[in-house]
């Protein structure tokens, strides 16, 4: 169990706060305004974000008011229940036999998509999957040398250009070398990007075009990576990532501090982007699947 | 960054001042709406309680509501806190008596550190000192690569690490080529790490113990969310640091981030990271900000980034002429022309006072409408251009066969340029103190 050891480290925090002032909230028989406006600032504190953090509190006073005499652990089971409804998206799965699942994974500087990559192809890999790595961040210094580190690290074969390389041009040697060679899955890894940067946009654009050429249906997978100390920021990213490329899922990275990542929630209800992995630490192990009763379970446990 | 919030302040502004009387219930629901915008820009909720709380009972105190504006009072009052959150001037590095000096850069994983020593290099490079940087993120794949290649590319010396040495080991030994070589400032590129990372914290103060740094700057990313507060109290707790950085500054990050910290730790921001290249560095300027925030603009630094990149004489006749809101056709032609050199439009027009506005009235920042604006503008006689006024339906249609365009187009050149106009017959109507503009 050592891989949900490492997801309750990362989310002890969230749940000592978010339970000790939950169960604070509601421990009543019925809601009063302020246990309300608790829960509200709970939920705040985690970057649900103001609109879901009132949509949810509204929801849960309806609640309350339907019937007479509801205990706070109905109040808790109910919350568990909206959140969880938005967090429970079925996850694809892979494509077609005899070509290469392609995973592009994009997102903004220093979110922790070439760790999430190394740590994916492990994964992968030692599900026996054969897995290559295009590394397209062309861009950034010794992004070549830091993802080779890591595709050494999980036993993986890579494919990179020069510095300063088309990175759509890696993308398209990644697709034929994974087609070439018979490897099962093909990870893409991107340069960061801030969302507002219209050109480095229609980069990823091309990338993608250059993808779907290749190999039929692909990407087959878009990951966006999400650091989840990010605020309400990451709802234009998911956005605008989501409109350039078509975001199929999120990687919430760095739960192993006292981030809780809830922004996820305000994407999944406005989104309807699930959340695929969950990144926990620097270690090539620390990924775990994302489990919606476990997170917010996690989220919501009295222990 | 900041202009989420400062729209979102705006619309409750207007709401405010278009009362005559003020009750205490429209005070009430302005101060909820000032809390949803700060906490949608990301403010600690805290702090956003905080904040209104001060506001009101500053309010309250001052008899707000009896008073001949109450609108204007309350906004005054939420300006005045916002500055007192912000902090009013720029602070500037630490004053060494003995160099070299260390700098420490210390922050999270990803908050982009290695990019900031290096601009911290160039910008210190820039005011005549010598600066070395020194890799001393050992544990992150690449990273001292990344420094060692970032630091050739601008020309700056960096210390490497032999393979194999730990941190401990290889500080001192930077320090003492620093000072062998004569250099000012030894800025440490630390690895980074989680605040709640014990070993890694520990790490940090040994570090500290091994060579003191004159300065330690934390670097956090603009677009931290509500976990600002906790990274910063436990980096303040376990080092102390002098100051912040924030980064990534140059998307959209709604920066709430700046104001918590701010609040919790006290310590100053004194630099923002504004892009990828090296020379993307600013100065933070509390001031400035909380005008920005407010909508009134950010002339100052627009006048700043003028400078830099125009000559000073055409910069300070743009200046004057913003001032005096004695502004044509052709001022409004060339100085198009010149803003286009400064750098990408959303950012420039982004320090303009009121450009929430003028980008609600329709003012097209894209950069290939520009073009037909010259082509407009160009199809005009010198009269036109100075007394725009006297173009009638009849001159339009010849402008806009001249500049291959249509009457509309020419319709919405003349009403961008009037709007701008009566923009600026605002600001100096208002205009109080210097620059200070308050457009309400
Ligand atoms: N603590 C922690 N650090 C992480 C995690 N994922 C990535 N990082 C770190 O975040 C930093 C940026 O990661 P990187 O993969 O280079 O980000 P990229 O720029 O998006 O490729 C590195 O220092 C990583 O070690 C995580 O889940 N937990
Ligand atoms: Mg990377």
């Amino acid at each position: 169990m050592a891989v949900l050891d490492r997801l309750r480290r990362g989310l002890e925090k969230t749940r000592r706060t978010l339970a000790s002032g939950i169960g604070k909230a509601l421990s009543r028989e019925a809601p009063s305004e302020k246990a309300l406006a608790d829960l509200e600032e709970l939920l705040l504190s985690t970057d649900v974000g103001v609109a879901t953090a009132e949509r949810l509190a509204e929801s849960l006073r309806r609640f309350a008011g339907e019937g007479p005499g509801k205990s706070g652990s109905e109040l808790v089971s109910f919350m568990k229940r909206e959140i969880l409804d938005l967090m429970s998206k079925p996850m694809s799965r892979p494509g077609p036999k005899g070509s290469p699942h392609v995973v592009l994974v994009v997102g903004v500087n220093g979110s922790g998509k070439t760790t999430t990559i190394g740590k994916l192809a492990k994964r992968l890999a030692d599900g026996g999957e054969r897995v290559l790595i295009a590394c397209s961040d062309t861009f950034r210094a010794a992004a070549g040398e830091q993802m080779d580190v890591w595709a050494r690290r999980a036993g993986v074969e890579m494919v990179r250009q020069k510095p300063g390389a088309d990175p759509a041009a890696v993308a398209y040697d990644g697709a034929e070398a994974g087609l070439a060679r018979g490897s099962t899955v093909v990870l893409v890894d991107t340069a960061g990007r801030l969302h507002t940067k219209v050109n480095l946009m229609e980069e990823l654009k091309k990338i993608r075009k250059v993808l779907e050429r290749k190999v039929p249906g692909a990407p087959h997978e878009v990951l966006l990576v999400v650091d989840a100390s990010t605020g309400q920021n990451a709802l234009v990213q998911a956005r605008e990532f989501g409109s350039c490329l078509g975001v199929t899922g999120i990687v919430l990275t760095k739960l192993d501090g006292t981030a809780k990542g809830g922004v996820v929630v305000a994407i999944a209800s406005q989104m309807d982007i699930p959340v695929k992995f969950l990144g926990v630490g620097e270690a090539l192990e620390d990924i775990v699947e994302f489990d919606p009763e476990e997170f917010v379970e996690a989220l919501f446990s009295t222990d | 960054m900041f202009e989420e919030l400062s729209s979102r302040l705006e619309s409750v502004f207007r709401k405010l001042r278009g009362y005559g009387k003020l009750s205490e219930q429209n005070m009430r629901d302005a101060l909820r709406e000032v809390r949803r915008a700060l906490l949608e820009a990301d403010v600690n909720y805290k702090v956003a309680k905080d904040f209104v709380a001060a506001v009101e009972s500053k309010a309250v105190g001052r008899e707000v509501l009896k008073s001949l504006t109450p609108g204007q009072q309350v906004i005054g009052v939420v300006h005045e806190e916002l500055v007192e959150l912000l902090g009013k001037k720029a602070v500037s590095l630490k004053p060494a008596s003995k160099h070299p000096a260390a700098i420490f850069v210390v922050g999270l994983q990803g908050s982009g550190k290695t990019t900031f020593t290096v601009k911290l290099g160039v910008h210190l490079r820039k005011k005549g000192a010598k600066p070395l940087v020194v890799a001393a993120d050992l544990k992150r794949p690449a990273a001292v690569e990344q420094l060692r290649i970032l630091a050739e590319s601008v020309g700056l010396t960096s210390f490497i690490p032999a393979k194999g040495e730990t941190v401990l080991d290889a500080a001192p030994k930077a320090f003492e080529q620093a000072v062998d070589g004569g250099y000012d400032w030894v800025i440490f590129d630390t690895a980074g790490r989680m605040h709640v990372d014990d070993e890694m914290m520990s790490e940090l103060i040994q570090l500290r113990e091994k060579v003191p740094p004159h300065e330690t700057l934390l670097v956090l990313d603009g677009m931290t969310g509500q976990d600002a507060v906790n990274v910063a109290n436990s980096f303040q707790k376990a080092v102390d640091f002098d100051g912040a950085v924030l980064s990534k500054l140059d998307g959209d990050a709604r920066g709430g981030a700046a104001l918590s910290l701010r609040a919790v730790t006290g310590k100053p921001i004194k630099f923002v990271s504004v892009g990828e290249k090296p020379d993307a560095l600013e100065v933070f300027h509390p001031d400035r900000m909380a005008s920005r925030i407010l909508g009134m603009g950010d002339v100052l630094s627009l006048v700043e980034k003028a400078e830099q990149t125009l000559d000073a004489a055409r910069a300070e006749e743009m200046e004057k002429k913003l001032r005096a809101a004695e502004f044509t056709l052709e001022d409004f032609l060339d100085q198009l022309k010149e803003v286009r050199k400064m750098g990408p439009l959303q950012d420039v027009m982004q320090m303009i006072p009121g450009f929430g506005r003028i980008q609600k009235a329709g003012l097209d920042v894209d950069e290939k409408a520009l073009g037909r604006v010259e082509a407009v503008i160009n199809s005009m006689t010198p009269d036109e251009r100075r007394n725009p006024v006297i173009i009638d339906g009849s001159r339009r249609k010849r402008i806009a066969t001249g500049s291959g365009t249509t009457v509309q187009e020419v319709n919405r050149v003349l009403k961008q340029y009037f709007q701008i106009q009566k923009l600026l017959k605002q600001m100096k109507r208002g205009g109080r103190k210097g620059l200070s503009f308050l457009p309400f």
